[in-house]
């Protein structure tokens, strides 16, 4: 609605303290909504890739050997830290968005309103040991494993 | 509190004017009320002295039509705490004894007329329902999140009732019962909670869509449909329809995106969000049709 001023943080996300926990489901299921969707993007540049590889398109890596380009695209970005922490990211927003997701559906179909908060915090700590449970497979052979 | 009445005028520049009898008069009358005002403060402080504990009140405060008020700004208030006292009580005392221009709409006080919906610590609340004892210091009291202030701690509703009327809140039969119209029990049972809406405003200001989305019924409304769409005493068809026509258009049911903010702030505890939900399901039901 407009305000004819402004009446500072009444309104806007600075009052985050305050939010309740069917509004945290809301915030973080927008949030890993529009992660998914960025990563369709980049996954697509990744995957597309493979069309010269599959035509035979060869380049020099690092170790001076000729490799297909998909390979060495792979090769390149699973040798890389930060790509292997964006992959445990990448998981556990995945994961949240699917658990949060079974938990709006259970809500659309009337089932278990009295205890939405109870879910939501229930998914935010099986996402978090989905996560964690994960980590030493997402992370091998890189930095010291 | 810097609202209050200049108190350092008075006797000097009484003599000095060429005193009209109505003039005198109201000079008199405005004397008089500066008295029982200074003696109401004073009254207040011994008060205060005499309490054990006291309670910190932060008040927002905005006047539109005063020019020095215009920039909003939050006004220390501190009250004697008796016990039981409300967020309602502390603020008449602060009103009766420091700055009777403190405004903010109250009537009942037994939260039954739904008018002293406010933004008590972050958090919509009904002030008359609310335990002094429960909030933390100090007491921040605003007005409702999302509506437009007209001044201090009220807000102008207008919207909020055009929503209200907008799901034509009323049975609508055409013929005239010959009989009593009973309702079975199960049914009043079902519609029992949604019965008790109050018409506060509390729901539509906390909810995130309702900000946003102008033309959003909002949960009240919504609340209100089900009342009487869930009624077996108007069963026709036709107007079930009808009732389903308004929730199921674009600003209708589907805004609702369960943040179940407005559950959480009902100072009647309706199911909100499950009344919104079921009423979801009633228009896919109505609209999916298999056969």
């Amino acid at each position: 609605m407009s305000q004819s001023y402004n009446r500072g943080l009444v309104e806007d996300f600075g009052r985050w303290k305050e939010f309740s926990a069917g509004m945290w489901a809301w915030i973080f299921h927008k949030f890993t909504g529009w992660v998914l969707v960025g990563y369709l993007f980049t996954h697509i540049a990744v995957l597309s890739t493979a069309i010269p590889a599959q035509q035979g398109e060869m380049v020099t890596n690092s170790a001076g050997e000729q490799v297909d380009v998909y390979t060495n695209t792979l090769t390149l970005l699973e040798s890389t830290f930060v790509v292997r922490l964006l992959e445990v990211g990448l998981l556990a927003v995945a994961v949240f968005h699917i658990l949060n997701g079974i938990r709006l559906l259970l809500v659309d179909l009337g089932i278990g309103l009295e205890s939405q908060d109870k879910t939501f915090y229930a998914s935010l700590v099986l996402t978090g040991a989905i996560v964690i449970a994960s980590v030493p497979t997402f992370m091998a052979g890189i930095g010291g494993a | 509190m810097s609202t209050q009445v200049p108190e350092t005028e008075t006797e000097a520049e009484t003599e000095a004017e060429p005193a009209g009898e109505s003039h005198q008069e109201r000079r008199m009358a405005d004397k008089a009320a500066r008295r029982e005002y200074r003696e109401s403060e004073k009254k207040a402080e011994a008060e205060l002295r005499a309490a054990e504990e006291s309670v910190h009140l932060k008040v927002f405060r905005y006047d539109p039509e005063v020019e020095d008020k215009q920039e909003p700004r939050f006004d220390d208030f501190y009250v004697p705490y008796t016990k039981g006292m409300t967020v309602l009580d502390a603020l008449m005392y602060a009103r009766d004894h420091y700055d009777s221009s403190l405004t903010f709409r109250h009537s009942c006080r037994q939260a039954v007329c739904g008018s002293d919906a406010m933004f008590v610590n972050g958090r919509q609340r009904l002030c008359c329902k609310t335990q002094l004892s429960e909030m933390a210091e100090p007491v921040r009291i605003e007005p409702l999140p999302h509506q437009d202030v007209v001044k201090d701690l009220v807000v102008d509703m207008e919207h909020f009732y055009d929503q209200m009327h907008a799901v034509e809140p009323y049975f609508q039969s055409e013929d005239v019962p010959t009989e009593e119209q009973r309702q079975s029990r199960e049914n009043r049972e079902k519609i029992k909670m949604s019965t008790r809406c109050i018409w506060c405003g509390a729901c539509m200001s906390s909810c995130n869509i309702a900000a946003g989305d102008n033309e959003y019924l909002g949960p009240a409304a919504i609340n209100k449909a089900y009342r009487f769409y869930m009624d077996e005493r108007e069963d026709e068809e036709e107007l079930k329809e009808h009732r389903l026509r308004i929730l199921e258009q674009e600003h209708g049911v589907w805004r609702c995106q369960t943040q179940f903010s407005c559950t959480e702030v009902c100072p009647k505890d309706i199911p909100l969000t499950e009344h919104i939900q079921e009423l979801k399901r009633e228009a896919v039901k109505n609209n999916l049709k298999f056969w």
